[in-house]
């Protein structure tokens, strides 16, 4: 169990430590946006059930507010909370990538 | 004597045409003269493709491509099951040919869209639409737009379409997810639809019509339960049933709606996914209480039961979204477990049941297992391969 653990907090400090997710666990996050909160918001983010996440439509709104909506979700909506699958800083870096001009795309879209 | 030498003159000459005829014509299309019954198309959601499948051969056949946004596409089949008519997420709606695997004719019809239905003569398609929220109907033969219907609520706000299925008697019916309202549109006069209108509840996600058509069954997200209306006795309105059910204990996060179109009406009973639950509920349709819940590794998505009904298969959300459970129904155990690959979203059975086919979006490929033996039949590449669909649904209500 000891070494689990320790490996667990190991990854968890170096997780937060760095600037932004590992180049590999950043592949996995643009396929989770487009794919997995795409199911909601539309695979290319033009809105689904749940609002668009385009650039344009996330103009003015703080950074901070949506990594908030992201990790705790918005209760009484269908925004879930994804802290148990995202980091913090994870989500930090998602509303990053949201946030630019050109919306981001994953390696497997044509 | 004359007469009879001009008669075999004019007998050599028909035989003559007829067989210069018969050499010239070329051979392909008669030997490719087949039907479309076990055919089938997977939608490749990222690529907006589909990929035509045999299910004979556990193959794929063909391929579409030129789509546009088919993530959540679905499609319906004509009753000849020549013809798919495929919604996609950008609002398009294309008409497909099943046997020449291209496409016949495809309208932007919205800007934002989540599915459809085919009428039950098969001439109308309605499409279901977030933007601008509403349904829309077109001659199945031309995509040739004969009815808008608006879904204003309040004060002229539109809501979202959620839910659309074909009921008896010509009709669509539907869910207003803003405006938690369930609407009838009767098509008879297409130009001039019949619409009913009933309050619902909060939220309504999806819905399901049961497959005699009686029952139009839709999920509330906004609250618990479900809201139920009986076509035949649509006058007595929107019953709720089910409100009890998973009131105390709190909800996991949702990440992903439960489908309520695999409808799985086993004898007397419902087994539907339960929202935020590890579990699927089973509902006496006598009464419509809740008489079981069926614990499962996950938070089911699609709940779907073999043709023959002695089994339910379910897949899950994220996390659990590698993974399938099968559930007997004589004594609700669950009898296997797979892990077909990552991003398990849609199953679909052949006609009989003897297959299941099932699609592994972040593996990029379709798998075929046998349903008595769980052996895996086949595997088929696609690409990121979400919806499967065997033509058999052209003769099935609401599917
Ligand atoms: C089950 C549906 C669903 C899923 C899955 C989902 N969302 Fe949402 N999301 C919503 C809804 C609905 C809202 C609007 C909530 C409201 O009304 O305030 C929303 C709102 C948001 C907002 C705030 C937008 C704004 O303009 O304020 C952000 C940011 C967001 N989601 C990001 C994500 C990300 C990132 C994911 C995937 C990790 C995700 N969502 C997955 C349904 C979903």
């Amino acid at each position: 169990m000891r070494p689990v653990f320790l490996i667990v907090l190991a990854l968890i400090s170096q997780a937060s430590l760095a600037d932004s997710p590992p180049l590999e666990r950043q592949q996995a996050l643009l396929e989770l946006l487009h794919q997995d909160c795409g199911s909601c918001h539309g695979m290319t983010l033009q809105g689904g059930l749940g609002p668009a996440l385009l650039p344009s439509a996330l103009e003015g709104k703080s950074a901070l507010m949506l990594t908030a909506t992201i990790l705790q979700g918005r209760p009484g909506t269908a925004m879930p909370p994804w802290s148990s699958l995202l980091t913090q800083q994870e989500a930090e870096w998602l509303v990053t990538q949201l946030k630019q001009p050109a919306p981001p795309q994953d390696a497997n879209r044509h | 004597m004359r007469n009879q030498n001009l008669n075999n003159f004019r007998y050599f000459l028909v035989c003559l045409m007829a067989t210069v005829f018969l050499v010239s014509l070329p051979r392909a299309p008669l030997a490719d003269v087949r039907g479309t019954g076990d055919l089938g198309l997977v939608v490749e959601r990222t690529s907006g493709s589909l990929t035509a499948i045999n299910s004979t051969t556990r193959r794929a056949v063909g391929k579409i491509t030129g789509l546009g946004d088919l993530s959540h596409a679905s499609l319906v089949y004509s009753p000849d099951e020549r013809y798919a008519f495929v919604f996609g997420r950008d609002g398009a709606l294309t008409k497909v040919d099943v046997l020449e695997n291209k496409i016949v004719k495809r309208v932007e019809q919205a800007h934002n869209s989540v599915g459809g239905a085919i009428s039950q003569d098969g001439r109308l398609i309605a499409t279901s639409n977030y933007d601008p929220g509403g349904v829309r109907v077109f001659s199945a033969d031309t995509l040739e737009k004969v009815a808008d219907i608006k879904a204003e609520y309040g004060d002229g706000q539109l809501a979202k379409v959620v839910g659309l299925v074909d009921a008896p008697g010509q009709k669509f019916v539907f869910s207003l997810f803003e405006a938690g309202e369930i609407w009838t549109a009767d098509l008879h006069d297409p130009k001039n639809p019949k619409i009913q209108k009933f309050k619902a509840g909060k939220e309504p996600y999806d819905a399901l019509i049961s497959p005699e058509g009686r029952y139009y069954i839709a999920g509330l997200f906004g609250e618990d339960g479900l809201a139920l209306l009986d076509l035949w006795n649509s006058d007595a309105g929107i019953r709720k049933i089910v409100p009890e059910y998973a009131k105390n204990d709190p909800k996991l996060p949702v990440f992903k709606m439960p489908h309520l179109e695999g409808r799985a009406l086993v004898g007397d009973y419902w087994f539907l996914p339960a929202v935020g639950h590890h579990e699927m509920l089973v509902i006496d349709r006598r009464e419509w209480k809740v008489v079981r819940r069926i614990p499962l590794d996950g938070q089911p998505v699609f709940v779907i039961p073999r043709p023959d009904e002695r089994q339910i298969w379910v897949n899950f959300a994220l996390p659990d979204n590698d993974k399938l459970q099968v559930i007997d129904t004589r004594d609700l155990s669950v009898v296997q477990r797979l892990t077909p690959g990552k991003a398990v979203l849609h199953m679909e059975f052949t006609p009989k049941g003897q297959e299941v086919w099932v699609s592994a979006r972040d593996d990029d490929q379709v798998l075929v297992y046998d349903t008595e033996t769980f052996r895996e039949m086949a595997r088929i590449p696609a690409e990121k391969p979400s919806g499967i669909f065997f033509t058999a649904r052209a003769h099935r209500l609401g599917l």
